[in-house]
């Protein structure tokens, strides 16, 4: 077992776990973030999706003992009232169904909007690439439009 | 105004309402699922109810099915805030336990819940209603009918008077139960047919602990289980040693058929559990997919003295015909693979069983686990979380009998999680499946035979032989050539149909193309003959296939291409739902690009058009994902795709960047939804394809024939 402390949603967290042990258990079973998911463990899926510093990270194939002192941000620490542009974009669209991947939806369309603040199909094609299993594809697209729309104004 | 029969005895209204803290309290499940018997039994005290009424106004639906992702949560609630006229914005919506006395069938699959349950909760929601207007109208001593509800009060326009639902509800309770209660007019409908949120949303983007997956109770283990790598294959032995060194590992436990590793947190349960030296002893034999296709293409060509079904005389047709049309099609298997891995937590101590989880069927899980632990339902528990994707998967309690004998071994709180490789190894699949079909045409260029023999592992009935073209061609027959495996196979969203459909709508494709006909024209032609000629019996709609069809038509410009775009087309009936469907694709590098699906849907009455719509959209892009990139594979009882690397499922660079869903306006009851835009869209794809290329798609998944050169 090893100590890490991280800083998470901008409070420092002290963890005892195994040094490989992934970012994404750190946060689901010792900080109870549970906004995370699991989907794959191997970075395909993107459920596992948060924010280190400004760029999006996978947290399932992440080891906590590489996070060191930067930044990372779940859903719980997006926004204090759920009302991020993307969050509130993602409502207006209706996009979940069932809604366990959205949650690293919202936060790889958080991280392309921070790099790209009007982007094209073609941007949200190449940065998007989470799997939706329900297949919310047609209005997650139309929601990082609307956000985008959003954050411009 | 609709009057229906309520049937609920005051009797047992009184025993309902008989609650701590007043207020009423109904329970209609009884309306739609027992007799009286069951309604005079009805337990003292019993929370025997679908909505409640505090005194300070605090109005409480109950969502009875399990949600996972088809919008029950939010659209059983509205139809009874329908009738109880409240504002839907005011209204608290919690998810029900499993409680087979309160809410009867409270299972998700068959695209069954709205179906199912829309007049009985909308009755329920209705008998409130006119309760709550009894009660007003004793206060102000007027009659009755000259009270009139909205948003939550009861008025009395005559004199001005209001009373909200809060301040009538302690009152309410001692009402008369109504015997004949109306419910509205569709054309009055205020929630019913409207764009309405998932309810859930809020908690879903800002990560609450909505899933079963989320699960965190005091003292409990969290644990990953070693199951057999092969189906085929079973536990003879094991060694934990190394296991057991690893940090936060508690506990190692064997049931009949896996060995579970305990520990304090995921990562080393997952540690523990690869650490595992565990012995597999072969039980039977070792199938391969490459040994199922051998035996397809023997079946295929073998007749069954039984068919599903047999008008005229198809044999004789083919026998006679000008020309005859044969082709072979072929589809894989699928796994399910729901985002939330299979999961679920239980807390199995002195002969009772606490659990919380995804299951589509809780009835049956709850059943399943009475008898693997030998003990009485009654002893159980089971909580409904929201889930992440069922596609029918969850249609098997394999994960609740598990997770419950876990627990009961090592007498402790256990959430136990599957790997996604789990998951792929330990599904019940969608078969595969081999299809034959041969159409004749005759000297007059008609279409008059069509036989298909359909081949599918574990498949007691390969096709849905009453499907449309069947009452249409004069000699018509389908047979069934099951091969049993001991591969586990299951219902997988719109079982049979998901398969039957590519097959069937591309092969009418290749036909239409074979006489010269449009493939629109030429399934209008085969209804007509349906209508005014029928070959056998008709288990279809002619008028709402015919619905869909004229629609899609409409809203795809049907007859008219851009240059370098190509259409095709599908419709395909299933759930009691009819769904036309049109693609428009262009190819780019030689690789299909799919710019747009139109999509006309005949559902009866539209309950949440923001969700149904959703639903259809993405129905749309499941069916066109799995058609286009995934299969599974089996290399001696080995699935050969163990995650998302090799199992490909459809991203957002390859999704239509649009699919416009227009619905058939109609008041009449509503048919299934979760399902029925699902089955066709893979040969609307692939007849676009061939409009586009001349190239005819057989087998799925497509993928294999556009291979980068």
């Amino acid at each position: 077992m090893a100590s890490y402390t991280i800083t998470v949603n901008n409070k420092k967290h002290s963890v005892d776990v195994l040094p490989d042990t992934p970012l994404l258990w750190v946060l689901r079973d010792e900080l109870n973030l549970v906004g995370a998911k699991f989907g794959c463990g191997i970075a395909q899926c993107g459920a596992c999706t948060v924010l280190m510093n400004d760029n999006a990270i996978r947290a399932c194939s992440y080891p906590v003992s590489a996070v060191g002192t930067n930044k990372i941000t779940t859903i719980e620490g997006l926004s204090e009232n759920g009302d991020h542009p993307v969050q509130k974009a993602w409502d207006e669209m209706d996009v979940p169904q069932c809604g366990y991947c959205q949650s690293g939806q919202v936060m790889a369309a958080v991280a392309l909007l921070k790099r790209k603040p009007n982007p094209t199909d073609d941007d949200i094609n190449a940065a998007m690439s989470n799997i939706c299993r329900c297949g919310t594809y047609v209005r997650i697209r139309k929601a990082v439009h609307l956000a985008a729309n959003k954050t411009g104004k | 105004m609709k009057q229906v029969q309520s049937n609920i005895s005051r009797r047992n209204f009184l025993k309902i309402t008989s609650l701590a803290g007043g207020g009423i309290l109904l329970g209609f499940e009884l309306l739609a699922n027992a007799g009286a018997e069951a309604i005079t039994d009805a337990p003292l005290f019993a929370p025997n109810a679908y909505l409640s009424i505090d005194p300070k106004g605090i109005i409480t639906l109950m969502a009875p099915n399990p949600e996972i992702g088809q919008g029950v949560k939010t659209a059983l609630p509205m139809l009874l805030a329908e009738e109880l006229d409240v504002d839907w914005n005011k209204v608290v919506i919690n998810q029900a336990d499993y409680d087979k006395e309160k809410y009867g069938n409270q299972s998700a699959g068959g695209s069954g819940a709205i179906r199912g349950r829309y007049e009985p909760i909308r009755k329920a929601g209705a008998v409130a209603r006119h309760m709550l207007i009894a009660a007003a109208a004793e206060t102000w001593n007027v009659p009755a009918e000259e009270c009139s509800t909205e948003n939550g009060f009861v008025l009395h326009k005559a004199s001005g008077k209001k009373l909200s639902y809060g301040e009538l509800a302690t009152k309410s309770a001692g009402m008369p139960v109504p015997q004949n209660v109306s419910l509205k007019d569709p054309k009055d409908f205020k929630i019913i047919g409207k764009r309405i949120k998932n309810i859930d949303n809020k908690g879903i983007l800002t990560g609450k602990p909505l899933f079963g997956i989320d699960t965190r109770r005091e003292g409990m283990l969290y644990c990953m289980v070693s199951r057999p790598p092969a189906f085929g294959k079973k536990l003879k032995s094991f060694d934990d040693s190394d296991t057991r060194k690893i940090p936060g590992v508690k506990n190692v436990v064997r049931t009949e058929h896996v060995v579970a590793v305990l520990a304090t947190n995921t990562w080393a349960a997952k540690k523990g559990r690869d650490a595992l030296k565990v012995e597999w002893e072969d039980t039977g034999k070792l199938e391969s997919t490459s040994d199922h296709l051998a035996a397809f293409k023997d079946l295929i060509q073998q007749k069954n003295e039984k068919p599903d079904r047999n008008d005229g005389d198809a044999e004789k047709a083919l026998a006679n015909a000008k020309k005859v049309i044969e082709s072979v099609y072929e589809v894989p298997v699928l796994s399910h693979a729901p985002m939330e891995p299979i999961n679920f937590f239980a807390d199995v101590r002195d002969g009772k069983a606490d659990l919380y989880g995804p299951t589509q069927v809780p009835g049956r899980a709850i059943a399943d686990v009475a008898k693997a632990l030998g003990i009485a339902e009654a002893n159980i528990t089971l909580g409904l979380p929201r889930q992440g994707g069922g596609f029918g998967r969850k249609l098997r309690s394999d994960n609740v009998v598990e997770a419950a004998l876990i627990s009961s071994v090592a007498k402790a709180p256990i959430q136990m999680i599957w790997t996604r490789e789990d998951d792929m190894q330990g599904d019940f699949y969608r078969p595969n499946g081999m299809y034959r079909y041969r159409a004749a045409i005759n000297a007059n260029n008609e279409l008059d035979g069509w036989y298909l023999i359909a081949a599918a592992l574990n498949a007691g009935r390969a096709a849905a032989a009453d499907n449309f073209p069947a009452g249409a061609i004069t000699n018509y027959r389908t047979d069934s050539q099951g091969l049993s495996s001991n591969i586990q196979t299951g219902p997988w969203r719109a079982p049979t149909h998901n398969a039957i459909a590519f097959a069937e709508q591309s092969f009418l494709d290749e036909i239409a193309h074979e006489l010269k006909k449009d493939p629109v024209a030429f399934r209008l032609e085969l209804l007509d003959k349906a209508k005014n000629n029928p070959a056998g019996k008709v288990n279809y709609n002619i008028d709402k296939f015919r619905s869909v069809i004229d629609l899609v038509t409409k809203m795809s410009n049907w007859g008219k291409n851009t240059p370098g775009r190509y259409k095709g087309f599908a419709a395909y009936y299933s759930f009691n739902t009819y769904v036309a469907e049109v693609a428009e694709i262009s190819m780019q590098n030689g690789k299909p690009k799919v710019h747009k699906v139109y999509c006309a849907v005949n559902c009866g009455q539209v309950v949440n058009l923001s969700g149904a719509e959703n639903q259809v959209q993405g129905a749309i892009v499941d069916g066109l994902g799995h058609a286009w990139f995934t299969e599974i594979t089996f290399d001696k009882g080995a699935v050969q795709q163990k995650n998302f690397n090799t199992y490909k499922m459809m991203r957002m660079q390859d999704a239509p960047l649009d699919v416009e869903v227009q619905f058939v306006e109609t008041n009449e009851a509503p048919t299934g939804l979760g399902e029925p835009a699902l089955p066709p869209i893979a040969a609307v794809v692939c007849n676009a394809i061939f409009a586009a290329t001349g190239k005819r798609i057989r087998k799925l998944p497509f993928n294999g024939a556009f291979q980068d050169k």
